[in-house]
């Protein structure tokens, strides 16, 4: 079977962006992908695209151009991006495609997702009596987590302040200012013990990737990232997941561990072969935890970790370079792909300021979203 | 007195002098759920039968909710009158964990691992009828 390259990235900066819609916003990072790969939108094959609330990914075509390609709708919350990457490796790993787009947007409200819950497969009182939020449940899990191994405050802390230090120095981050350790430790409680600095928050922004046959990469750009492995899962019976009325009476390897797991045996590599990270990172607890549910760390080693700064960008395993969602927001049908980008920049060794300095060589990104699916990527030059 | 009636149906005995959560036990592989379902999560079998979980437990993670949710969050409240509650995951005599409204709402008040029982709250009243759900506070002392 052939390999599946990535030869084209753009990036619609995310944040704020007032005078654009959704559509609009996953438009102009369509286009950037298509310049960055050398092509246009009359080369792609197929599309497959996702948002929350930015529209239909399949009316970019009105903006981009009628086409007539295959273009597929993906939502699968917050791994709607890793979803998306997922059907078009398998669509050129099948051979049915040699080139495509993959694309995802957003632009929500402001303030915290509010989710209903019939969409959820919940009775109405799981919302109206108040149990119905997410940052709920982050709070719960890293609550029992710091308890049954060990991380500290200052932990969550530092990994805040390293998102904000690693967005001040990215051009496309939404949040671009350094914060220090006591203004992080001072923010407003919000779920204890998470607080405002600790969370993301939802925000605009779009990004694309041109994807092809490994073997026509040359076609495109000199420098291809490969796609090594694309894998997606759903939770097991008893892994401890968001809005969940109950929970099994033992916890499971959550949807994470079993799609690291997969994704380093498609690959052929272990965890020790990574180079650069993206762990999703929703709210501080999740980048910890994360951390060893990709099979990085021991359970409770994050602690030595954080303190001995190995996850910072001159670090042994840098990890969310570019500030990761809590610097950058997280329009939810685009920030998979964030991901997936900054990885590729960082491979091609085009990431600037950020640039991991030792010649990264294999690359990883990791979502994770409502109500307990995962996505991995293992990305190689 | 004012009549009193749950949120929903089903979730807990009401009335009751000393209520108790509903669920559901798989009659295969044993495993509870709450709310009751008619089919298992864990085996993907469908013998499922309604069942007592009690009104105890222990508390196996929490938080505090420290801001009034928006919609489609319910009650009486106004920003001015709300005050945080706590939510936990509560394990109960069956093993199952149950997530909760709980009593206690600061920090100092809450620990993993401390006995707690349920207690059927107050939280809107529409045309005259109480509308009431089910929490968890910590058990008094025997
Ligand atoms: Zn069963």
């Amino acid at each position: 079977m052939t390999d599946v390259a990535i030869v084209g990235l753009g990036l619609h900066p995310f944040g704020r962006s007032p005078t654009m819609n959704g559509l609009e916003q996953g438009a102009a990072a369509a286009r950037a992908a298509l310049a960055d790969a050398g092509t246009d939108f009359k080369a792609m094959e197929f599309a497959f695209g996702g948002s929350q609330d930015g529209g239909n990914a399949d009316s970019l075509v009105n903006l981009l151009g009628l086409t007539g390609l295959q273009f597929t709708n993906i939502w699968n919350g917050c791994a709607t991006g890793g979803s998306s990457l997922n059907a078009a490796y398998s669509a050129i790993k099948a051979g049915q495609y040699d080139v495509g787009l993959v694309v995802g947007f957003d632009k929500h409200p402001r303030g915290a997702f509010n989710p209903k819950p019939r969409e959820w497969g919940l009775d109405e009182w799981y919302g109206e009596t108040g149990l119905m939020l997410t940052t709920q449940f982050f709070a719960m899990k890293i609550q029992r987590y710091m308890h049954d191994h060990g991380i500290s405050r200052e932990t969550l802390v530092s990994i805040a302040e390293k998102a904000f230090r690693n967005g001040s120095i990215t051009p496309t981050a939404w949040r671009q200012t350094a914060l220090s350790r006591e203004e992080i430790e001072n923010a407003p409680m919000v779920s204890e013990p998470l607080n405002k600095y600790m969370f993301c928050s939802p925000a605009e922004g779009g990004c694309a990737l041109v994807v092809c046959r490994a073997d026509i990469a040359s076609r495109f750009t000199s420098n291809p990232v490969y796609l090594k492995t694309a894998v997606v899962r759903s939770r097991n019976y008893g892994s401890f997941e968001v809005f969940a009325p109950s929970q099994a009476p033992f916890v499971a390897k959550s949807p994470t561990v079993t799609a690291s797991q997969a994704a380093f045996e498609l690959a052929g590599i272990g965890p020790e072969d990574v180079d650069v990270a993206q762990l999703q990172d929703t709210e501080v607890g999740a980048e910890i935890m994360h951390m060893a549910e990709n099979g990085f760390c021991e359970h409770g080693e994050q602690e030595k970790w954080i303190a001995e700064g190995r996850t910072e960008i001159n670090g042994q395993l840098p990890v969310n370079t570019d500030g990761g969602c809590l610097a950058n927001g997280e329009p939810v049908g685009a920030s998979g792909l964030r991901q997936v980008y900054e990885i590729c920049l960082q491979l091609r060794g085009d990431a600037g300021a950020r640039q991991v300095p030792s010649s990264p060589k294999v690359g990883y990104t990791h979502v994770y979203g409502a109500p307990g699916i995962s996505g991995v990527n293992i990305l190689a030059t | 007195m004012t009549q009193q009636l749950p949120f929903h149906e089903g979730l807990f005995t009401w009335p009751a002098e000393q209520p108790e959560l509903l669920g559901s036990r798989c009659e295969d592989c044993g495993q509870h759920a709450f709310p009751a379902q008619d089919s298992c999560r864990s085996c993907t079998g469908t013998n499922m039968k309604t069942v007592s979980l009690g009104n105890r437990g222990t508390l196996w993670t929490w938080t505090i909710q420290s801001f009034m949710p928006k919609d489609p969050y319910s009650t009486d409240e106004t920003p001015e009158t709300f005050v945080p509650y706590g939510v936990g995951y509560v394990e109960l005599e069956c093993g199952l964990r149950v997530e909760s409204r709980l009593r206690e709402n600061t920090p100092e008040s809450l620990e993993i691992g401390m006995p707690m029982e349920l207690e059927i709250i107050p939280l809107r009243t529409d045309e005259g009828v109480e509308r009431v759900t089910f929490g968890f506070k910590r058990q008094a002392a025997a």
